[in-house]
């Protein structure tokens, strides 16, 4: 029997939305940021907790986020994930890893790569930095980071970081 | 992200949200798809003898069990109800005006919903006889059938 005599048992049913992003003024101000090479910050009014990126308010103190800071390009790994399963949309050879970093100067965690660092060295509290792309590549996007790698200091305990999301 | 500094506005850019999902048919609408894939359109009996098109599982009426008992229909038949499209849109199967209609094919007791081609709204009537027009290439898709035409034009 030919491969095309075979049955059909499976269907391709792809669900597409497509959208015009505005990303609002905080947002916008952090991505002009990016294009500049800076990682922009803003700080609530209210409890002064700095937020990156920035969404212009509070989520605890329902307060806004006025002041803006530049946050250091080096942080904390909060946590991280192995990821082995193939994406269509991500070129990233696998396994790779992602963590959730916690820039020094910011009191929440971003997204991004750890390369650089064997996969088992990977681990809560190491200390990592940015790793930009050349700058005739930046636009206005994290993609400007290219990812994370270890730095040669001293972990952060857990004690200081377990309340971080 | 488009430039702030050559508009007026802020950044803006496009984003596309995007599942490509996977289904798996199952032995019935693998059967469907399967029939698309080879130019014939099957339907299946339920246990009281109507035929639905496209094919399901169960019967709407009872939900019992269909047969498992496939009918190949149409592939001409009928539409019982339309609704014209005069501006598609991006993702619709006809870049032209076109109707969205239900099509009660030949030996079938259910419409199937599907495009129809008339060339002109005018040529638009409930009860109006239609035949499938095939792609050059079917893979077990409803695009297989690329829309449906009045009978009587081709």
């Amino acid at each position: 029997m030919s491969a095309a005599r075979e049955p059909v048992k499976v269907l391709v049913t792809p669900v597409k939305v497509d959208y015009t992003y505005t990303p609002g003024i905080a947002s916008e101000k952090f991505l002009l940021g990016l294009k500049q090479g800076k990682l922009l910050g803003a700080a609530c009014d209210e409890c002064g907790r700095v937020y990156v990126p920035p969404r212009g308010a509070c989520p605890r103190c329902a307060r806004p986020t006025s002041t803006f800071k530049e946050l250091a390009h080096t942080g904390t790994v909060i946590t991280f994930s192995i990821v082995r399963v193939p994406s269509d949309n991500i070129d990233v050879p696998l396994p790779y890893c992602v963590a959730n970093i916690l820039l020094d100067g910011a009191d929440i965690s971003l997204t991004g790569l750890i390369q650089e660092c064997p996969l088992p060295d990977v681990r809560i509290g190491m200390r990592v930095e940015a790793v930009w792309r050349p700058q005739a590549e930046w636009g206005y996007g994290m993609a400007n980071i290219k990812h994370f790698h270890p730095i040669d200091e001293p972990d952060v305990p857990f004690e200081k970081i377990k309340e971080i999301s | 992200m488009n430039d702030p500094t050559s508009q007026t506005g802020g950044l803006s850019a496009p984003h596309s949200l995007e599942y490509a999902y996977k289904r798996s048919l199952g032995t019935v609408l693998s059967r469907f798809f399967t029939g698309l894939r080879d130019r014939e359109i099957v339907g299946i009996k339920t246990r009281g003898g109507r035929v639905l098109v496209p094919p399901a599982e169960y019967d709407p009426e009872t939900g019992e069990d269909t047969s498992s008992d496939f009918v190949v229909v149409g592939p001409a038949g009928t539409v019982t109800s339309w609704c014209w499209v005069a501006k598609p849109r991006p993702h619709h199967p006809l870049d032209r005006p076109f109707a969205f209609a239900l099509i009660q094919l030949d030996g079938a007791d259910t419409a199937l919903l599907h495009a129809v081609d008339p060339g002109d709204k005018s040529r638009m009537r409930t009860g109006m006889r239609v035949r499938p027009t095939w792609a050059d290439e079917t893979i077990g898709r409803i695009q297989d059938i690329v829309h449906f035409t009045p009978e009587n034009s081709r």
